[in-house]
């Protein structure tokens, strides 16, 4: 039986402005993965980590975390938070024998481009490689 | 204040393995300033247990709860506001708060999330390091405020050692030699004769070689 992953995806406002464009169209028409759930935050850097791990709490088989690119962010250091944060939580899956890959941080520039929709088809890719997450009893 | 680490997560797994509800307790001393057991930790702990047994294919409830310090009695008696809850406590305090959970709750079980690591305080944000190792008998008036007990790698009273190398110590060339600081800082108020001085040999016993500590204060006892 095939796998449909469940993906997370935590975005700050500006990095995922393309979610906002054709009425939220448009990120569909460019190939964006419906696996994929967005969360907007304000900032990167005000998500926890328990918010991270309450996303794999309630189902996720993948997380991951857009924002500002690390020398640009809108709110200075929000996305080298961010980063600190989903570092800590591979750590904690490590440390539950779980593969750390299944949470990711990308840093992306603001507005309409292309690399928003190729983070999403990556982590698309390398949560169904992965396989469904072992939280899932 | 006492700074701690959380212990590796298979090791707080085993310990609560056979619970179907635990109570992870924090605390808001000094290990919520060193952002090991607070309550931020503590709720990130609770999810990982969660997961963590869920991954066994175990399912286990997980309350959360904090009390002001795990070092007083008057507190330690607010758990019972948990009592029925739980099959055993996950205490994130430091040694000191499981120490007396365990002493004053004779029907509790408590486990430890944390390993306490030393006295010390915040360099920078996110770092911590030594300052004071509690030996029961300061001599910070002789050394320029700057503890060899606990800074000095060989806890001399004497220093620096012949490893001294470029105001470093050999057995780690990232930790500064305390003894060329302590140099360094009684020279600058010009008092460094003091270096002179040969401290005679220690004793110990104030540093807990004689056992478990006790401080007594017959003003404040009240039976």
């Amino acid at each position: 039986m095939s796998f449909e992953p469940k993906i997370t995806l935590f975005s700050c406002h500006y990095a995922s402005q393309q979610s906002c464009a054709e009425k939220g169209k448009e990120l569909q028409q460019l190939g964006f993965p419906a696996t994929i759930t967005l969360v907007r935050v304000p900032c990167t850097g005000k998500i926890q980590v328990t918010t991270l791990l309450q996303a794999f709490e309630d189902g996720a088989d993948g997380v991951y975390v857009v924002g500002c690119p690390v020398d640009g962010c809108h709110n200075v250091k929000g996305s080298v938070r961010a980063a600190k944060r989903v570092a800590a939580v591979k750590k904690a899956l490590e440390e539950l024998d779980v593969e750390s890959g299944r949470i990711e941080m990308f840093h992306l520039p603001r507005g309409l481009h292309p690399e928003f929709v190729a983070a999403g088809v990556a982590m698309d890719k390398k949560i169904r490689t992965l396989g469904p997450s072992p939280f899932q009893s | 204040m006492i700074v701690a680490e959380r212990k590796p997560m298979a090791e707080i797994i085993e310990m609560v393995k056979d619970c179907s509800r635990v109570l992870v307790l924090a605390c808001r001393g000094c290990v919520t300033v060193c952002s090991a057991g607070g309550e931020r930790e503590a709720a990130a702990l609770a999810s990982l247990i969660r997961l963590g047994m869920k991954k066994q294919g175990k399912t286990i409830q997980v309350i959360e709860g904090s009390l002001v310090r795990q070092c007083d009695k008057e507190y330690i008696d607010a758990i019972d506001a948990w009592d029925g809850q739980y099959d055993a406590i996950v205490s994130t305090a430091c040694g000191v708060g499981v120490n007396f959970i365990a002493n004053l709750r004779k029907k509790t079980v408590v486990y430890p999330a944390l390993n306490t690591t030393f006295f010390g305080g915040s360099t920078e944000q996110g770092i911590w390091t030594e300052q004071c190792a509690g030996c029961g008998n300061c001599v910070l008036h002789l050394t320029g405020g700057l503890c060899p007990v606990a800074r000095c790698a060989k806890s001399l009273m004497n220093g620096p050692c012949g490893g001294s190398v470029g105001g470093r110590c050999e057995i780690n060339k990232n930790t500064e030699c305390i003894w060329q600081s302590i140099h360094d800082r009684l020279g600058s108020f010009g008092r460094g004769s003091q270096m002179e001085a040969i401290a005679p040999i220690r004793d110990w016993s104030t540093a807990g070689h004689g056992g478990p500590r006790k401080t007594v204060r017959d003003d404040l006892t009240i039976s």
